[in-house]
């Protein structure tokens, strides 16, 4: 019997979420006032939250890491923000939004879910516009369009390269408006080093570590919504910021909350290539590159060595001697297939002895063709911010010579567990944005992350929190002098001096890199059953070794950086062995999983949709117990579950 | 390369503060400045020295966490490009570096080259939105935008918040940093119906935070990594005007 209720609403799927809105309990507005909830994270879920959950009344405390809102992660988000407004007029709608995200995800998704994502979509852009967004605009003043990875219709809006930035501003201003008002409260510069659950079970608080003073805070709240991100940097090189962490996360897994798919990990394939030891994190390549760029590698093995060897330059490949592998393969999607597909196919030609840059871990993505079409004002003018941040990374000049690419760790699919109100296996704890798992199956579409942190952040947790918070308005104040507080704060403090103690050799960075060198080794873009059993024994080795070896200097007091990190690689030294563990388990390909005993001739993915048409919602044991596996079963009622196919229309 | 290093250090808030000389060894070119910094603090540590602290997150240049005053100059000497996307192939073999802390009165410091920018913070939340809730606002189609204009607003909304402006100026003025925010609402339809109330009160926060006065010496604009045009400026005085003028 299944643990797992997912509390997806009764009725067809296009009213499902009209009819839970029209269900749902509400609390009047002085109640509102004496009810605290505590959002983690100021990113576009995170903020959205708060700012939407203040303009409705509730008392909000929200929490940072940096040292303002406005420094999320999400500002980095390049390309777009998809929704199935159909402007273009190329025949875009909900269901077709819908069912690209199913299909993206390869069938790994939870169908009620994507699709009040795909119903909400166009209140965003509706909600962003009013805030004063800068999107691009068509010279009669109207809302421009774009294409991404795995749509054939224009549906993404943008902001020139930095849609993520504006949005964020976007968040980042209602968020400000609120902190005036005096209805969210801010507080920046801290971290969440703890969930703190009540024997009720109920999620009512949490401890954070204040980054400059390092205090150790309690802070309580009815409700706690935890936006805190993705885990990417659990792989030491990503293109995520360099505070990203899975720590709260993971903190929350360790206190109850189930762990959902941790292995579907979306390797972009856009990045720039690695170039040194010393690098500390990958560049990401926007994806709307691939509107105008034609990826290649050279077709003869001879021409690959000789540009790796920089005896040729790549202008000096004649166009018959290029392979443009996507549109051999892909013909009816090219360039734009989803972004695991085209991640794996760079991996398989440079393999196989093609791939160019000094490392031979390269392909090049080329803009000669579309400069010829379109001109280079048109391309500066789309691209422009994007080519000159290649051009100060790598020194080289992309409308002259093909860009250079390779893939890297961009986004994490998996993440905790919630149902259908977002809400986690421990009651009052809701997740949202990329901390979550639940809208994009195994495989994320381009311009769809922006999409789901503000959906949760501004249409769905505000309504969903208040349906659970009806519930809680005979309960007073939470105290934050109770037994749990006080375990959990001293919990941390132990941990913090163990750290401190230890005073072995390594530094946290030199251990969090051999952590990022097994997971991309053995749990990375391909995976096989041997080496995922070896990654995960390493993992727990290294995970011992940093406990008697690592180095981490000065107090607990003031700002102190490498303690900062050694807390999160501690947590990623666990959540690395659950994500291995999964990937062992997942006997199938599916979207960012791929599993080389699992595909076809042809090498690509192939699920097995009779036994792993699945969520693997983990619950945590203990550390010296293997995690229980909980199921919760993916039903298909509104897709005919198929094989995705990018070959043909 | 080989460079010699001129850090500040400085422990806490109150500390009085001074240089350190440093060396490192063997950077390549290809690193990037904070990836040098990276390598000192790594140094330091085996050492058992106390790394120096520095804020920096996204490294891509879009978060506007880095800052750092690098031989006079905010984010050092390369135009339009933050620190944590300068390159030390833009560094001569055996040079000296200098690397302070932004140095203003609004900002102060707080570790090493870390400071308080909360104060940018707060001058946006005396103003610098727009003042819609969720949910109930228009179809996004049905307020065209010129496209002129649109462009406009956004590249004064491409400002990142990193404060090079403040530290440029000889009066820690914050005048690019609000006319930013002030011009990209300025210039849209949905930003005129509180353009008064915005731009009296974004001003009003800034003197009352300390930030000083604009005497057009456009060295904000020179060192913005994000090339932000002091035209900026310009249309936030003609905003204040018209909004004194009722």
């Amino acid at each position: 019997m299944t643990k797992i209720d997912s509390k997806i609403p009764e009725g067809p799927l296009a009213e499902k979420w009209t009819h839970y809105k029209e269900h749902q309990k509400l609390v009047n507005p002085s109640n509102k006032r004496k009810l605290d909830i505590i959002v983690v994270g100021t990113g576009l879920a995170g903020g959205a939250a708060a700012a939407s959950l203040g303009e409705m009344g509730f008392n909000v405390k929200v929490f940072c890491i940096q040292d303002s809102p406005r420094r999320a992660h999400s500002i980095a988000a390049q390309g777009g923000i998809n929704a199935a407004k159909n402007y273009p007029n190329d025949g875009d709608t909900i269901y077709r939004l819908f069912y690209d995200t199913v299909k993206g995800g390869d069938y790994r998704g939870r169908e009620a879910n994507t699709y009040r994502l795909a119903e909400v979509s166009n209140n965003i852009i509706d909600q962003c516009v009013a805030q004063g967004v800068p999107f691009a605009r068509e010279y009669g003043g109207t809302l421009a369009n774009r294409s991404f990875g795995g749509a054939q219709v224009s549906r993404t809006f943008y902001a020139r390269g930095q849609t993520g930035q504006q949005l964020l501003l976007g968040a980042y201003g209602a968020l400000s408006k609120e902190i005036k008002k005096g209805s969210v409260k801010l507080f920046t510069r801290r971290e969440m080093v703890d969930l703190v659950v009540m024997k009720d079970g109920r999620a009512r608080g949490i401890i954070v570590r204040n980054l400059f003073t390092g205090e150790i805070e309690r802070h309580s709240a009815h409700a706690v919504l935890i936006a805190s991100g993705g885990y990417g940097n659990l792989f030491f090189l990503s293109t995520n910021a360099m505070t990203s962490n899975g720590s709260a996360a993971w903190r929350a897994y360790k206190r109850g909350a189930y762990f959902a798919n941790p292995c579907y990990v979306q390797i972009h394939p856009t990045c720039i290539p690695m170039h040194g030891d010393y690098q500390s994190k990958l560049t990401l390549m926007s994806e709307s590159l691939r509107n105008d760029g034609r990826i290649w590698v050279p077709k003869k093995k001879e021409d690959a060595e000789r540009i790796r060897k920089k005896e040729i330059r790549p202008r000096d490949i004649p166009e018959e001697d290029r392979d443009y592998y996507l549109e051999r393969r892909y013909p009816a999607f090219g360039n734009l297939v989803p972004r695991d597909v085209a991640s794996r196919a760079a991996k398989e030609r440079c393999d196989a002895g093609y791939g160019v840059g000094t490392t031979g871990l390269a392909v090049f993505l080329d803009f000669k063709d579309a400069i010829k079409r379109l001109g280079k004002d048109v391309i500066k003018a789309r691209y422009g911010n994007l080519f000159d941040m290649y051009e100060r990374i790598v020194d080289d000049n992309p409308y002259e010579t093909p860009m250079m690419i390779y893939p890297a760790i961009h986004y994490t699919m998996g993440g905790l567990w919630v149902d259908y109100e977002l809400q986690s296996s421990i009651p009052g704890l809701f997740v949202g944005g990329e901390a979550n798992f639940s809208d994009h199956g195994a495989n994320r579409l381009g311009a769809s992350a922006l999409m789901q942190g503000l959906s949760d952040g501004y249409f769905v947790l505000p309504y969903t929190m208040q349906n659970y918070l009806a519930d809680q308005i005979t309960v007073d104040r939470i105290t934050t002098d109770t037994e749990e507080f006080d375990e959990a704060e001293k919990a941390v403090q132990e941990r913090i001096d163990k750290l401190l103690s230890i005073n072995g050799t390594e530094t946290v960075d030199s251990i969090h890199k051999r952590l990022g060198r097994i997971m991309w080794d053995h749990a990375g873009m391909a995976r096989n059953k041997k080496g995922l059993e070896e990654g995960i024994k390493m993992i727990q080795e290294l995970r011992k070794e940093f406990w008697s070896n690592v180095r981490v200097p000065g107090t607990k007091d003031g700002i102190n950086i490498e303690l900062e990190k050694a807390l999160r690689l501690a947590d990623f030294l666990e959540l690395g062995e659950l994500l291995a563990r999964d990937a062992l388990h997942r006997e199938e390909s599916a979207g960012g999983h791929f599993r080389e005993e699992h595909q076809t001739p042809e090498g690509e993915a192939k699920r097995n949709d009779k036994d792993f048409m699945y969520v693997a919602a983990w619950e945590y044991a203990g550390d010296d117990k293997e995690p229980v596996l909980n199921k919760e079963p993916l039903v298909y009622e509104n897709i005919e579950v198929k094989t995705r196919n990018y070959k043909t229309a | 390369m080989d460079l010699k290093l001129k850090i500040w250090r400085q422990a806490s808030p109150t500390d009085k503060g001074q240089f350190v000389d440093y060396d490192v060894h063997n950077i390549s070119t290809d690193a990037s400045f904070l990836e040098m910094i990276d390598i000192l603090n790594d140094e330091l540590i085996e050492k058992g020295e106390r790394p120096v602290a520095f804020d920096h997150d996204c490294r891509e240049g879009i978060c506007g966490m880095c800052s750092l005053y690098i031989n006079g100059h905010p984010h050092g000497p390369e135009a339009a490009t933050t620190t944590c996307q300068l390159h030390m192939r833009k560094f001569k073999d055996g040079e000296t570096v200098v690397i302070e802390p932004w140095r203003a009165k609004p900002f102060p410091v707080i570790k090493d080259l870390i400071v308080d920018r909360s104060a940018f913070d707060e001058i946006i939340q005396s103003g610098g939105y727009i003042s819609v809730t969720t949910g109930g606002v228009p179809d996004g189609n049905s307020i065209p935008i010129n496209r002129e204009h649109a462009e406009l607003a956004m590249d004064a909304a491409a400002c990142i918040g990193c404060g090079a402006c403040v530290a440029a100026c000889k009066n820690a003025s914050a005048m690019l940093f609000v006319s930013a925010k002030v011009s990209q609402f300025a210039l849209l339809p949905q930003g005129k119906i509180e353009a008064h109330d915005r731009v009296k009160a974004m001003v009003a926060k800034m003197d009352e935070l300390g930030f000083g006065n604009c005497t057009n010496t456009y060295a904000c604009e020179a060192e913005c990594p994000k090339e932000i045009s002091v035209a900026n400026i310009a249309r936030m005085n003609r905003e204040f005007i018209k909004a004194k003028l009722g």
